[in-house]
């Protein structure tokens, strides 16, 4: 319901972060991540933020070199998954400093806590970025 | 600054992802990886790894998956993490765990244990993590393991504990709802709780509640956008709530940042949910406005919504897409391809008879262009759709489905094809005969035109046999032989398939036998005969009977054919009498001879009803799942021994199983004790007269004719023994009670005593688990437990006897 998975990929097709959530194998990952990766990087700056696939939307955001795909059901508000992605990656750049590619791919594992704060069993339950931020910050002075 | 690695991570993690980051094809990447699996299987194996590198190796594990690869020697790691002390290694232990493992994997079991630990933690972060663990993890059957503290976690101080444990909630339930049924009560107080957090969290299980059962959450009112869909749903069609969400909703449109997305995003929920509810016009009005704003703006975005937006206002008011028709035509034309599917979505709800034709097009068009499989699909079915209701004339139609069978033939639906079929044979609304031939015969054309076209879709094929057949000789334009030869000629281009095939047989049969009937006496084809030739010795069943249909109805004369094929009859049902009247004469005749009349299968004296027996199988296997419930204590034996139940068997050879059986199913009888047996009515086990096991073997006489053999007993048994050898064979038990009852004579004994005493040693076995099963229920203490050994015994014994 809602959310159905959570990606980030480079301009190159590369996958740089992923959430799913609903259960997929690995092959069916991959074939999906290409076939989505090909439709949104093929689509020009002027064209809508949505895709449909299949059965359900995709909306994706590109910010520099990495784009953000979000998987929806039919029913969730596109606009709100647009804030959405932005709110993501304005979380992490208070967190990070000016985040970029690589800091994501440094830090795989604070990412993804960072999304699963925000988004639990495919809703949306947190909007608000200390909230967000908190527990991490608090882990990251324990250990 | 992050190009650095933070502290912690080594070289080598550095280096695997500065080397992942600057690949440029994908082959470089997996060899990358795939060397990076090798070492990580190496390294993994070593004894006392440090945790901090155990942490980086399960995250280097993560990579590996997100490419692709398959990481499954890591998982248990992953799990071992997740028990680790450390708040980072365990919430990165969890965090592995929820990538790698599904609901549906073994290893989940090992981890529950883990989570049920860190839900009582006293660190609430510890908790975060295994609630988000358990989120993502749980299924069914591991539920009820963690239930009790997640919902005692639903009071705790945190807010944020108490918003996720709401979360989890809602995965329970979305995973088996009966569960959590008890607890939507909590689910509405955590709605009106202090923290924002937890009221907007708690939203989303009441949301997927209600859209379920709307009219018990008719109290709900307050503004976020879950909270207007909400709204939505319960505003649908009701008026009072409408009223009330009215002022919200104008509120909020007229409030909003048309600027920001977000304020869009609101924007569009709300006249979403003013769509479904019930209209005002007032609310209507500033929908349009906000519509025309959305539609003109250069974002694509929201011009996107706009399209989504009109579309559903269409119903309600099918003039405001009027005002925009130039913005919806510029969609259409746009690149977009996004933006052309919802501008067809909105064309499609706005078909009315007078520009269906344009639109239908216009959709066959795009479908043809189309790649995409399951879209093409959803369009191809809906231009169908739109041709059945709207058709100006049945030219168009037919060209029109014609096309679309076409391109889209082997994709659509085959029930499409049926109701194309169906339409022509019946005519549009049934009025004029004319029409209805005239259908017909611009259809027969079009389709002989058609058919010599080379590779056409299998449906299409059928159809047009199907038509061809039907109604090919109809109008006379055609005559017999060049629509058989067409015929002949589908049947061969298209041998591989036999479906297609077996349509063109039947139309041929057709054909002939509508000859036949109007008397023109007709010479096979000599094609068509060496088809029929080849059919008659197909593989298939269904193609050779096809063809010895046809072979027997040429060579009837016309009068029966046309009893068996009569014209344009296809949509008419067949009636079949099933008392079969036309037998009658016959089988009065059978009668007068001295045959015996039919006795239907419950009066049949004598035997056991069968029906009943499997009943009570598939009540009884139904019974045996999971028994949570102690075991009943044995009833005492009742003194008198009521009478017996009259059971619709009238014999009385066969009444104990049938008591047996009885009593499980109405249970109002008290259980029948062995009354003739003179037993005190105590528990105790009864040993008089029961075949030793371990001893010597020999057939002890049963206690004669207690034809109360303990249906209690039986029932013991029955229970005892379920689905197992007894049930499915009771025609054996009954024989074999049966023999059991009647006085047995003495070279029977012997027979049987032999019977019994090779068996007994090797069936030790089955008389053993028979032993302890009954041990281990506790109704073993019955009086006549006795019996039951020797009941069992013999049955079973007897049966593989026979069966052996």
């Amino acid at each position: 319901m809602g959310i159905r998975f959570i990606l980030m990929v480079n301009k190159q097709g590369q996958t740089r972060l992923a959430q799913y959530y609903e259960y997929l194998t690995l092959e069916e990952r991959r074939a999906l991540e290409g076939e989505i990766v090909r439709k949104c990087l093929a689509r020009t700056e002027q064209q809508c933020s949505f895709v449909e696939h299949r059965n359900y939307k995709i909306v994706y955001r590109r910010y520099a070199s990495l784009f953000f795909l979000v998987g929806v059901d039919n029913e969730e508000n596109e606009l709100a998954i647009l804030e959405f992605i932005h709110l993501l990656v304005e979380t992490m750049d208070q967190h990070f400093g000016n985040v970029c590619e690589l800091d994501i791919m440094f830090h795989l594992e604070k990412a993804h806590f960072m999304l699963e704060e925000m988004v639990m069993n495919g809703c949306i339950v947190e909007t608000s970025k200390s909230n967000i931020l908190m527990p991490i910050q608090l882990m990251d002075k324990t250990s | 600054m992050g190009s650095q690695g933070g502290f912690g991570q080594s070289k080598e993690f550095l280096d695997l992802v500065k080397s992942i980051g600057e690949t440029r094809s994908k082959s470089e990447e997996d060899r990358i990886i795939l060397r990076e699996i090798e070492t990580i299987k190496r390294r993994i194996l070593e004894p006392d790894i440090p945790r901090r590198k155990m942490k980086e190796y399960i995250i280097r594990l993560v990579y590996v998956e997100m490419l692709g690869h398959d990481a499954s020697f890591g998982y248990i790691h992953a799990v071992k993490m997740a028990h680790d002390e450390n708040l980072l290694h365990k919430r990165t232990g969890y965090l592995a765990v929820t990538l790698f493992l599904n609901e549906d994997h073994d290893l989940i079991i090992l981890i529950v244990n883990t989570i049920q630990k860190d839900l009582k933690s006293d660190n609430y972060l510890v908790v975060f993590s295994a609630l988000n663990a358990v989120c993502r993890l749980i299924n069914e059957e591991t539920i009820p393991a963690v239930l009790p503290q997640v919902v005692e976690l639903l009071g705790h101080q945190k807010e944020a504990v108490r918003k996720k444990a709401i979360m989890t909630l809602h995965r329970f339930y979305q995973k088996s709802p009966s569960t959590v049924s008890h607890l939507i009560s909590n689910f509405r107080k955590k709605l009106s709780d202090n923290d924002s957090g937890v009221m907007g969290a708690s939203l989303y299980p009441l949301f997927d509640l209600i859209t379920i059962d709307v009219k018990s959450y008719k109290d709900l009112v307050a503004s976020f956008i879950k909270l207007l869909k909400i709204l939505g749903l319960l505003g649908n069609g009701d008026k009072h709530a409408s009223g009330q969400m009215y002022n919200v909703v104008g509120d909020l449109i007229r409030k909003c940042d048309a600027s920001s997305n977000i304020g869009n995003a609101v924007l569009y929920e709300c006249i979403c949910c003013v769509a479904s509810i019930y209209p005002s016009t007032k609310l209507l009005e500033a929908t349009a406005e906000v519509i025309a704003k959305f539609l003109k703006n250069d974002n694509h975005n929201l011009k996107y919504m706009g399209i989504d937006v009109l579309g559903r206002l269409i119903k309600l008011s099918p003039d405001v897409t009027e005002q925009h028709q130039l913005a919806v035509i510029d969609c259409l034309e746009d690149l977009d391809d996004t933006l052309k599917r919802k501008t067809f979505e909105l064309l499609h709800k706005m078909t009315k008879s007078s520009n269906v034709e344009v639109i239908v097009d216009g959709m066959i068009d795009y479908m043809t262009s189309i790649n995409d499989f399951h879209y093409k699909i959803e369009i191809a079915s809906r231009c169908v759709e739109l041709a059945e209701q709207f058709a100006p004339s049945n030219h168009w139609f037919i060209l029109t489905m014609n096309r679309i069978f076409e391109h889209a033939g082997d994709i659509v639906d085959i029930k499409v094809a049926h109701n194309l079929m169906r339409l022509i044979a019946k005519g549009f609304g049934g009025d004029h005969e004319s029409a209805d031939s005239q259908l017909r015969s611009y259809a027969v054309e079009s389709y002989l035109h058609i058919v010599t076209e080379p590779k056409l879709p299998s449906a299409f094929l059928q159809v047009i046999c199907w038509v061809l057949g039907e109604f090919g000789t109809a109008d006379g334009n055609y005559s017999a032989s060049n629509i058989s030869g067409k015929l002949r000629d589908v049947a061969e281009a298209y041998s591989s398939d036999e479906t297609v095939k077996a349509y063109a047989i039947t139309a041929l049969t057709k054909i002939y036998a509508f000859e036949i009937t109007s008397g023109r006496k007709m010479d096979i084809l000599p094609e068509c005969q060496s088809l029929f030739e080849e059919l008659a010795a197909s593989r298939s069943a269904d193609l050779q009977q096809r063809a010895y249909e046809f072979r027997t109805v040429v060579h009837l004369e016309a009068h029966a054919v046309k009893s068996i094929m009569p014209f344009d009859v296809s949509c008419e049902d067949i009636e079949v009498d099933i008392t079969l009247p036309f037998l009658n004469s016959y089988v009065q005749q059978s009668l007068q001879n001295g045959a015996q009349p039919y006795i239907p299968e419950e009066q049949r004296s004598g035997t056991i009803d069968i029906s009943n027996i499997s009943n009570q199988v598939s009540r009884e296997s139904s019974m045996h799942a999971l028994k949570f419930e102690a075991y009943e204590l044995p009833k005492l034996p009742a003194p008198s021994r009521p009478p017996l139940p009259v059971s619709n068997i009238s014999t009385e050879l066969v009444p104990v199983p049938e008591q047996s059986y009885s009593i499980r199913e109405a249970n109002t009888y008290p259980s029948i004790p062995s009354v003739s047996t003179s037993g005190p009515p105590e528990l105790k086990l009864r040993l008089e007269g029961i075949q030793k096991k371990w001893g010597r073997p020999s057939y002890s006489s049963s206690p004669p004719s207690s034809s109360g053999v303990s249906p209690s007993t039986a029932s013991e048994i029955s229970q005892v023994e379920s689905a197992a050898s007894l049930s499915s064979r009771p025609q054996d038990n009954y024989k074999d009670l049966k023999k059991a009852e009647v006085k047995i004579a003495p070279e029977k004994q012997k027979l049987a005593a032999s019977l019994f005493g090779d068996s007994s040693k090797s069936n030790k076995t089955t008389g053993t688990r028979h032993n302890t099963s009954r041990s281990d229920t506790l109704s073993i203490d019955k009086s006549t437990g006795s019996r039951s050994s020797v009941a069992p015994c013999c049955r079973d014994e007897n049966s593989s006897s026979t069966t052996s």
